[in-house]
């Protein structure tokens, strides 16, 4: 029953998807219909689209943890994978963390997320031997657990402490997260939810608590709210310096 | 130079059964705690998420760097035709095999998952550095193993100077290759330098010549051969110059760094601020693992003394461990610089502050066995193969001596 729906629903974004790239043929060449963004299952990522995440530092909340705690839930880590229960608190996984910060000279405070910046460049996919660690044409960085050899040099490399290493067996994993003993984890941007043309679970928490300091979109639709929020008020990368040309951005930084 | 007799050990004494049953069970121990690193997973070490890279790395980086300047004794007498070191060389292509080695094995048993290992040589990302390395290290092996069979081969002996010279080209790329393991990382203060490489390269010539020095003396002794004064001398003097060249790297490595702000950071911290590690950096790395031994090798009385040498070769050997664990360790430990002019007051995941690492039993017990692993192997191939010269007395290598 639960195929047949499935099945039911996949032949009808086949046929969406069909209809609208007919439709993109039909109306002129050369003109692009940005706001189609569902994909196939069956069909690669594209570079057509480069997801990115905007966060809004002034409007984080001190103390709130929503995007965390969704993270939690929807990938099962953390609080929610009551199995993980040996490892010390240096060695819990980490996806997403909340992180507070001063200013050194301003004393200025600020609150943010922090998790996977998925860079243009990304150093951790350079330094991987097997290629586990790898970035897709949209821009999601993720690592191939079949061929994640446990090295942890993408964890040497990466500017950011993003990514995190399984100390132990866990149980009850999350079919959209294969979390596995030995292999590096770090945040997929929900990939599993973007490729259903829905939105990472940290920004639909912080919507949701009417925060509203994250936004998730296509960086290369001009016309997306995070293209448009960037182009109007910018949006600055951590490590600028290191040129990696992040996905993720911070405003009020 | 006279025709210097080659003969296996006899290898049935006491010592040597011994011997073989100290290092067999040491590697049985370090098994064994491998089991229990794969079996529980890597909690019980005293890795984390900041410190990802602990003691099983430096023994295995210590051990490869070592390999690759064991072979400095052949490559002397092959590429350069020194032939006082002739008779020396094929232990030294024996002890570079049994180093590299022992050194993988703890490498690849460190590994979150050794039992993809199958994954590793089959899936290459040619970017990086690490996948260069897998090949590196296996064609060291290669062509180690080929020269080693050009200079016990009589009828193949014409051959060893090209395939000398193509080796010791291959090991300076190899160092080259694991030096730049920590060189390639932009992200880490304590790291990303291009003069890693030229100090990996500097530390092989010190740390593998110690090895070698510290192996013959015993297998000479043991085995009741002579070892001739103007040899050792000359292998003294030498790792001598060796280990005054690391001191030179390490010194213009923390000069670039002091005077680039961006680095005040982790100098401050490994040279000052940062607890154990200053603590470690200038009195095991710099006085017992540098200006101790350069005192007993150059010192008039001392130099003489081959006790004496011998414990400056074994205190390079423990200077050479600690240099690295300040290095790996303490580059790990300093907290990555995520906000530039900002401090962190509140993190989750212990952002801005020093990591805390503690070795565990475990770590220590796998690396000890890699190290055993390369002494069984020295051991058991000098009985079988011809690798040791019957004698080394000055007379019989070098006829122009003058003692």
């Amino acid at each position: 029953m639960t195929d047949k729906t499935y099945n039911a629903d996949l032949s009808r974004r086949h046929f969406f998807g069909k209809a609208a790239a007919a439709a993109g043929m039909a109306v002129a060449p050369g003109v692009f219909l940005r706001q189609v963004h569902a994909r196939p299952a069956d069909q690669a990522a594209t570079s057509e689209q480069r997801w990115g995440i905007l966060i809004d530092t002034d409007k984080c909340a001190k103390g709130c943890d929503s995007c965390v705690t969704a993270c939690m839930d929807e990938n099962g880590w953390g609080r929610a994978d009551a199995s993980e229960d040996k490892s010390g608190p240096h060695q819990k996984a980490q996806w997403i963390r909340k992180v507070t910060i001063k200013d050194k000279q301003t004393g200025h405070v600020q609150s943010l997320p922090l998790m996977c910046q998925h860079c243009e460049n990304p150093p951790c996919v350079d330094v991987c031997p097997t290629g586990a660690s790898m970035k897709r044409a949209d821009g999601i960085v993720l690592v191939d657990k079949h061929i994640c050899i446990g090295c942890r040099y993408c964890m040497m490399a990466c500017p950011y402490k993003a990514r995190s290493f399984v100390h132990e067996d866990l149980e009850d994993q999350k079919v959209v997260a294969p979390r596995g003993k030995g292999t590096v984890e770090s945040c997929t941007m929900c990939v599993h939810r973007v490729d259903e043309n829905g939105t990472p679970a940290c920004v639909e928490a912080c919507n949701a608590d009417n925060h509203n300091a994250m936004y998730f979109g296509d960086l290369k639709d001009p016309n997306s709210e995070i293209s448009r929020q960037l182009k109007q008020y910018g949006g600055k990368e951590l490590r600028a310096d290191l040129g990696l040309n992040t996905g993720v951005r911070y405003r009020g930084l | 130079m006279k025709n210097v007799q080659f003969m296996e050990i006899e290898g049935r004494s006491f010592g040597y059964l011994a011997l073989l049953g100290i290092l067999g069970a040491i590697i049985l121990v370090a098994l064994g705690a491998w089991y229990v690193m794969e079996h529980h997973g890597h909690y019980v070490t005293g890795m984390n998420n900041a410190v990802v890279w602990g003691t099983p790395h430096i023994f295995a980086i210590f051990l490869i760097v070592a390999a690759s300047g064991a072979l400095n004794v052949a490559s002397i007498s092959s590429v350069f035709n020194k032939t006082a070191y002739k008779p020396l060389a094929r232990l030294s292509g024996l002890l570079a095999i049994a180093l590299l080695a022992g050194g993988l094995m703890i490498l690849v048993l460190d590994l979150g998952r050794p039992d993809r290992l199958i994954i590793a040589m089959t899936y290459y990302n040619f970017k990086s550095i690490f996948a260069w390395n897998i090949i590196l290290y296996n064609g060291f092996f290669v062509i180690v193993a080929v020269y080693l069979w050009m200079m016990m081969q009589q009828s193949m002996n014409k051959y060893s100077k090209p395939v000398g010279v193509a080796a010791f080209l291959w090991r300076l790329i190899l160092t080259t290759g694991t030096g730049s393991i920590f060189g390639f990382l932009v992200a880490r203060q304590g790291y990303d330098a291009a003069i890693m490489a030229p100090l990996f390269i500097a530390m092989s010539f010190s740390f593998g010549l110690a090895i070698f020095l510290l192996v013959l003396m015993a297998a000479y002794k043991w085995t009741g051969r002579p070892l001739g004064d103007a040899l050792f001398r000359r292998l003294k003097n030498l790792l001598g110059v060796f280990v005054a060249g690391v001191l030179y790297f390490v010194l213009a490595y923390h000069l670039t760094n002091l005077y680039a702000t961006e680095h005040h950071g982790i100098e401050a911290f490994i040279l000052r601020d940062g607890g154990i590690y200053p603590q470690l950096f200038w009195i095991g790395q710099i006085v017992i693992g540098s200006l101790l031994p350069l005192l007993l090798f150059y010192h008039p009385s001392t130099g003489k003394n081959r006790t004496l040498v011998g414990l400056g070769a074994l205190l390079v050997i423990i200077g050479g461990f600690i240099q690295l664990y300040v290095l790996i360790i303490g580059g790990q430990a300093y907290p990555l610089e995520i906000f530039p002019g900002k401090e962190v007051i509140e993190s989750s995941f212990f952002d801005g502050q020093v990591a805390h690492y503690a070795p565990s039993i475990w770590e220590v017990l796998l690396g000890l066995g890699g190290m055993a692993v390369a002494l069984i192997m020295v051991a058991l191939a000098v009985k079988i193969l011809r690798f040791m010269p019957t004698s080394l007395a000055d007379e019989d290598v070098d006829p122009h001596h003058s003692a």
